[in-house]
């Protein structure tokens, strides 16, 4: 009986561990996998004909596959939901954790969690029908399909994860700090933006940095809002082609195994590479915030 | 003793998955051949096509046919890949598609189904009324950037295309474009629905769509002149199929050599008067 016991365990412990070890077999299986399809356009073209600025994968002429504008599509992109999501979110999170009475928070918390479950292709939608229009009218421009309005939705989409990171960081600031400035003399404002925001600033720069993952990886809606023209922009009204809505729009034309499909792994390598960076760095500050707990 | 009898429970459940595992695609294609067929590709065709489908299966019941869109592409691709028993496209096997299909023992027959006429549209705001192909030309690959050079107002023009996995760009780059590329600045627009969206609300915007998609939609729809000479022409039915309007296409259903089986019933049925007139119906351009 002992025996079947300690077997089921070992039995029990030995599957846990593989799919533990599973999500990291993966993700170094992606990495290889899009690595080597992707590093292999380079035994066709050389590697400057990659760093220009244009991307013409479909020509009679000379199909060109120059990562640069799309790498600045998603940077600005990317820049511009930032810019517009941190001050809403942090503000947000600062309301929900310090101020709000228990009641508002259990009513705010679910429309949260709700803005964070609304599919990527209806936020794209509604840029589309709604946003769009709208960015053309305030700015008067000929189109509202342009980097602004894709900033707008995916800063939209990014605003719950840096809220409910950015809130637990403030909420697990420790109670005698807080409490030490008060008794200082200091007012709640003062306490709140001197003492309670600083003492959580590595979460909350943790929060923005997987807010920045989010976006930098998001398809759908930039595919839909942001024009997809594959320029360097000069401003935030000019549209731009992501890294993102290339792959989605061209994966599934390209023939297998030519150039074009090495250049549009190239790009999700990249893309890859970057957003394992951000997620790393966001650890590594996360990681510091708790240990300094 | 237990651990034993475990191992070879579990053994026992391996040899079962695995087994199962290879009974089930086996039975899976053999079930595809009888009354199932898959059709994939231009989201030009989808609408014509499932117009067909949905005829057809009313017809006879018991046949269930399952058309998805993606771009003519796609559907090639599919062809090659052998997930598609018909393809539908709006355009011709490229070169290095036809080296893929020989590879794979594959031999694509297209069947003309219908002509496509393909309408330039542009916001019902503009003041031009009819472009030429040279001026389209010049438009679509960059070199005229403002309406004024074309006899408009002074605006900017705004490029909309359709993405490169559509057939609709292939045959608009080859046949208006004279084989350029397109202006970097062209935006390029998922679906052909949402460049009638763009092009409803933004001014001096210009795009392409087919002819079915223009009509349904607030948008002006430009006359096209062969020749600075000629007369402008509108994209009717009889004109593209006398030919007097200079952008129109063939759309095509591909097979894996002949048709047989419900494959070929369903070609039939598009080629005979009741299909023929379900293409008209749609916005199309019958072909007999």
């Amino acid at each position: 009986m002992l025996n079947f016991r300690g077997c089921k365990e070992k039995g029990v412990k030995t599957v846990f561990l593989i799919t533990a070890s599973m999500s990291i077999l993966v993700v170094a299986m992606i990495f290889l996998f899009l690595g080597k399809e992707g590093l292999s356009i380079f035994k066709e073209v050389p590697l400057s004909s990659v760093w220009v600025d244009k991307w013409y994968p479909v020509s009679f002429r000379k199909p060109q596959f120059g990562i640069i504008p799309l790498l600045a599509g998603s940077l600005l992109v990317t820049a511009i939901a930032i810019i517009f999501a941190v001050p809403l979110a942090v503000g947000t999170a600062i309301y929900i954790a310090e101020i709000a009475k228990p009641m508002e928070r259990e009513f705010l918390k679910p429309f949260i969690e709700v803005l964070a479950g609304i599919p990527s292709v209806v936020n794209g939608f509604l840029g589309m029908v709604i946003l769009s229009p709208l960015v053309k009218k305030v700015f008067s421009l000929s189109t509202g399909l342009n980097a602004l309005t894709g900033g707008l939705m995916l800063g939209i989409m990014a605003v719950p994860t840096i809220i409910s990171i950015s809130e637990d960081a403030i909420r697990n600031v420790p109670q005698s700090y807080k409490q030490a400035s008060l008794a200082l003399g200091a007012s709640f404002l003062q306490t709140t933006f001197k003492v309670t925001v600083p003492a959580a600033l590595s979460g909350i720069i943790a929060s923005v940095m997987l807010g920045i993952g989010r976006v930098i990886g998001e398809t759908m809606t930039v595919m839909m809002v942001t024009g997809n023209a594959a320029i360097i922009p000069h401003s935030a009204f000019d549209s731009v082609r992501t890294m993102t809505a290339t792959i989605a729009a061209e994966m599934g034309e390209v023939p297998f195994g030519s150039t074009h499909y090495h250049a549009l792994f190239l790009v999700g390598f990249i893309l890859l590479s970057i957003t394992f960076l951000i997620n790393y760095i966001a650890q590594k500050v996360l990681h510091k915030y708790r240990l300094g707990e | 003793m237990k651990s034993k009898i475990w191992n070879l429970f579990f053994s026992a459940l391996a040899i079962a998955v695995l087994t199962g595992g290879c009974q089930k695609p086996a039975e899976k294609a053999g079930g595809q051949q009888e009354g199932y067929i898959t059709i994939k590709g231009s989201d030009t065709m989808v609408h014509l096509v499932t117009a067909w489908v949905e005829r057809y299966m009313q017809k006879k019941p018991g046949v269930d046919i399952s058309v998805t869109g993606g771009g003519s592409g796609t559907g090639i691709a599919a062809m090659i890949n052998g997930s598609t028993q018909i393809a539908m496209s709006s355009r011709d096997f490229k070169a290095e598609e036809l080296k893929l299909v020989k590879d794979k023992g594959i031999t694509p027959i297209p069947h003309t189904t219908a002509l496509d006429g393909i309408s330039v549209i542009v916001n019902p705001a503009t003041t031009i009324d009819e472009l030429t192909m040279e001026q389209l030309r010049r438009i679509f690959n960059g070199t005229i950037t403002n309406w004024k050079e074309v006899g408009g107002p002074d605006q900017p023009i705004a490029i909309l295309s359709r993405e490169s996995n559509s057939g609709t760009y292939v045959y608009f780059q080859e046949e208006v474009l004279k084989k350029d590329d397109y202006a970097a600045t062209a935006r390029l627009i998922p679906s052909s629905a949402a460049i009638i969206q763009a092009a409803e609300q933004d001014q001096g915007v210009i795009g392409y769509v087919g002819i079915a998609y223009a009509e349904s939609g607030k948008v002006k729809t430009l006359k096209v002149k062969k020749t600075a000479g000629e007369p402008g022409v509108v994209p009717t039915l009889e004109n593209i199929k006398s030919g007097a309007y200079p952008i129109s296409r063939p759309l095509y259903l591909f097979t894996n050599g002949q048709p047989t089986g419900e494959s070929k019933n369903f070609i039939d049925f598009v080629f005979s008067p009741e299909g023929q007139a379900i293409a008209r119906e749609v916005g199309y351009i019958p072909v007999k």
